[in-house]
């Protein structure tokens, strides 16, 4: 059809972006409000943002706020430009960045902490071996018959990460996750 | 003030209206708001106006906010009525425009059950709105009224939308107004930091090559912004340039006005900001069709970014002095600090850059061939230029040429005098926001520069207008093609104008006839004047089908890939030079 294959052109200019891009976890409080959840989603998804793991619960009930914990990447630009969008939608109460936050405390990283239920099934020496290692990662077993456990674990990501891939070739059947919870650590709230 | 009074919701409805200073509203009856229509037949306070389209409505509220200032209310059914004002709700979001709109839903019992005319409204205007709410009982109603407004027109304005089920208009509940009503957790921040306002004016008094760039925030912070703003350019002295919607804040007349910036703005504007070394961005937000190739904007300038949205400041462009608050507050402190300084910089100091703008200017870029054979679209505008610049006049646009050609050639003295659709983009919105504006104004001359593509896209308001008795004029260059399109083919894809011509264009005189209104054609220059004339005297709604030259391009342009400094000259743009515009680089871009 096109037989002078011209390259065509745009309306848009383009600038590659050539930081390199971070991952931070985000503490945002909002009213816990029907469409709350959509509307914070909706504006990652909207303007391309990266969700790599979300929390959300009513953490005071009183004045009905929701606590949600986000954990996104992107460059830095890309990141405050999150928390200003974030900021300024009219359920939002707070806006929290915990990673620049514990980096300015010097605190390294904010505290973060997942939990997961891993099933595992299987016989004979790999059994033996899912219990011994569970035991080593301080995973807690919750449900058991002679064919399968399942175990809860708390701790951090990269820790969770790691049994689910030693579980992997001893059965593994299914897995869980809450997705992060996390806070600074010393005396101020957010 | 604890007048609570039990009522239905269709009358809080109307209560918390009134009770806003709402006097006019734009609408279009339907099944799930027929309980607000009856309380509509039943009082005097509220004026409804019947569109023809929900989309309509919208772009006419839009049209009144923008023209006066308050916020413009849209009333519109479930379903289809909702869906059509997506469209000028994305708008107004787009362009800041303050806009409550109410829709009709299905009785809460039915939600969810796909019942007749039920659309997930909420969830589809969630992204083109600053915020919405479903309505689920009639004790939120009051409060969601009350609050919509608020949001609407706190901050950067923008538009809302209430959601409200046909059983909670029925129900009764306690009415209470807007005094009793507070907001907890969206509160902009209005004043800016005096640190940051010293520290830029401290950047501006050691200017030598200073620009001032201003938005559309000028004209929403109000007429007292706008005041602040001509002030603050009489004691610097210095040139100033403005956006497309900021157009008017500054008066075209003025001594230091270097005309609009961006890809349409003229030479001079352009090459100022690519050659500052101070920018003084206020209430703009550095949009692609402004900046150009970003990594080559104003490259040795400092920047200060005045805006009350703080997402704006460092979207696209880094800025040295950040100051969030309001542009009316912010330019109070400005001209204050400026005011106070004990050492006022000599205006000497900025003649050479003057020199340098004089140059710039004198290169003429708007000029363009005249014709005694055709008109050029260029000289229609000036020509209503000349012809309605000393009443009391109000300009809407579509989108495309004639819109740039507008901007270029009709020059505003005063805010809230031009209403475009700047971000979105909307072909078919100036004919409806002209009818809004109209309303809002009865005794001014409200006129739409149109495209005949775009006036198509809403024409069937026109029928709105004559039954309104609004004598709304829709000025036509009609040059048979989407001529900004078709620009773009000839820039971009090899000459192949691929659907941007229009075949079978209805006889717009005749379509006026129809219609009821006035039809009026020029096809020479030399009818031009006569012809405008006739159509201002006309006290009746008139449609002008302007012929004109139909390959005419809009020029300077800032082509693809390139930086302000890279402007396409109207005189230098040869086939060839349109052709090889964009080199391969810029048409590597996506």
């Amino acid at each position: 059809m096109n037989a002078h294959k011209q390259a065509t052109g745009s309306a848009y200019f383009i600038v590659k972006e050539t930081e390199s891009p971070r991952t931070h976890v985000l503490s945002i409080l909002v009213d816990n409000k029907p469409g709350v959840l959509a509307r914070v989603i909706g504006l990652f998804s909207g303007r391309g943002y990266n969700i790599e793991s979300l929390t959300v619960s009513e953490t005071s009930h009183e004045k009905h706020l929701s606590r949600i914990t986000v954990v996104s990447s992107g460059t830095m630009h890309v990141l405050e430009q999150i928390k200003k969008q974030l900021e300024r939608m009219v359920p939002v109460h707070r806006v929290i960045d915990l990673t620049l936050m514990a980096e300015e405390r010097g605190h390294g990283r904010p505290l973060e902490r997942e939990l997961a239920l891993v099933k595992v099934s299987g016989t004979g020496n790999d059994r033996v071996e899912a219990l011994r290692l569970a035991d080593a990662f301080r995973a807690q077993v919750i449900d058991a018959n002679t064919e399968h456990f399942i175990f809860e674990i708390t701790g951090r990501v990269s820790k969770i990460e790691q049994f689910i891939a030693i579980m992997e070739p001893l059965g593994l059947v299914e897995v869980c996750r809450t997705g992060v919870a996390a806070m600074n650590r010393g005396p101020e709230g957010m | 003030m604890s007048e609570a009074r039990q009522m239905t919701g269709a009358e809080m409805v109307i209560r918390a209206l009134v009770d806003n200073g709402v006097d006019t509203i734009f609408g279009y009856p339907g099944g799930a708001v027929l309980p607000i229509y009856d309380e509509i037949f039943q009082q005097e306070e509220l004026a409804h106006i019947l569109v023809r389209h929900e989309q309509g409505a919208g772009h006419a509220a839009e049209g009144y906010a923008r023209s006066t200032g308050k916020p413009g209310v849209l009333l519109v059914t479930s379903g289809p009525g909702a869906t059509n004002a997506v469209t000028p709700l994305q708008d107004a979001l787009m362009d800041s425009v303050p806009i409550i709109a109410i829709s009709g839903q299905v009785p809460t019992p039915l939600i969810g059950s796909d019942a007749f005319q039920e659309a997930d409204t909420v969830g589809i205007t969630r992204p083109c709105t600053k915020h919405n709410w479903l309505v689920r009982s009639v004790d939120e109603l009051p409060g969601i009224l009350h609050e919509a407004f608020y949001v609407a027109m706190s901050g950067r304005p923008g538009p809302v939308l209430i959601d409200i089920p046909k059983d909670v208009q029925f129900a009764t509940g306690t009415y209470f107004p807007p005094s009793e009503f507070t907001h907890k957790s969206y509160m902009p921040k209005t004043a800016g930091d005096l640190d940051r306002i010293a520290e830029a004016i401290e950047l501006m008094a050691g200017a030598e090559r200073p620009i001032l760039y201003t938005g559309g925030g000028v004209i929403n912070s109000g007429r007292e912004a706008c005041g602040l703003l001509r002030e603050l350019v009489e004691i610097t002295g210095f040139p100033i340039t403005s956006t497309l919607m900021g157009l008017g804040a500054y008066p075209a007349s003025g001594d230091n006005w270097i005309g609009m910036l961006g890809m349409h703005g003229t030479y001079e504007a352009n090459m100022a900001m690519h050659d500052c070394d101070v920018m003084v961005c206020i209430g703009a937000r550095f949009d692609d069709r402004i900046t150009g190739r970003i990594d080559a904007f104003s490259p040795g300038s400092k920047k200060i970014h005045v805006d009350i949205d703080a997402s704006s400041i460092n979207k696209n462009v880094r800025v040295d002095v950040p100051i969030i608050g309001d542009v009316g507050n912010v330019l109070e402190d400005m001209v204050r600090l400026w005011r106070a300084r004990p050492e006022k910089p000599k205006p000497a100091r900025l003649k050479p850059w003057w020199g340098q703008i004089d140059n710039w200017r004198a290169r003429d870029s708007l000029a363009y061939k005249p014709s005694k054979d055709v008109i050029m679209p260029q000289y229609a505008i000036e020509r209503l230029y000349e012809l309605t610049k000393d009443r009391d006049t109000y300009i809407t646009t579509e989108v495309g040429q004639h819109q740039m050609w507008a901007a270029q050639f009709y020059h505003f003295e005063e805010p809230n005098r031009w209403m475009t659709s700047g971000g979105l983009g909307t072909m078919g919105y100036g004919l409806p926001a002209a009818f809004g504006v109209q309303m809002a104004h009865p005794d001014a001359l409200v006129i739409d520069i149109a495209g005949d593509a775009s006036v198509l896209m809403t024409i069937q308001e026109m029928s709105s207008a004559v039954q309104y008795n609004a004598p709304i004029k829709i000025f036509i260059l009609n040059n048979q093609y989407m001529g900004m399109v078709r620009q773009w083919q000839q820039l971009l894809h090899g000459n192949r104008i691929s659907h941007s011509y229009t075949e079978a264009l209805p006889d717009f005189v005749k379509l006026a006839e129809a219609y009821g209104c006035v039809g009026i054609r020029a096809e020479k220059p030399r009818e031009l004047d006569d012809a405008i004339e006739e159509m201002i005297t006309v006290d009746r709604p008139v449609i002008f089908d302007c012929r004109v030259a139909n390959l005419a391009n809009c020029f300077p342009m800032i082509p693809s890939g390139k930086a302000h400094n890279e402007m396409l000259l109207a005189d230098e743009a040869t086939d060839e030079a349109v052709a090889t515009a964009i080199d391969e680089k810029g048409r590597e871009l996506v």
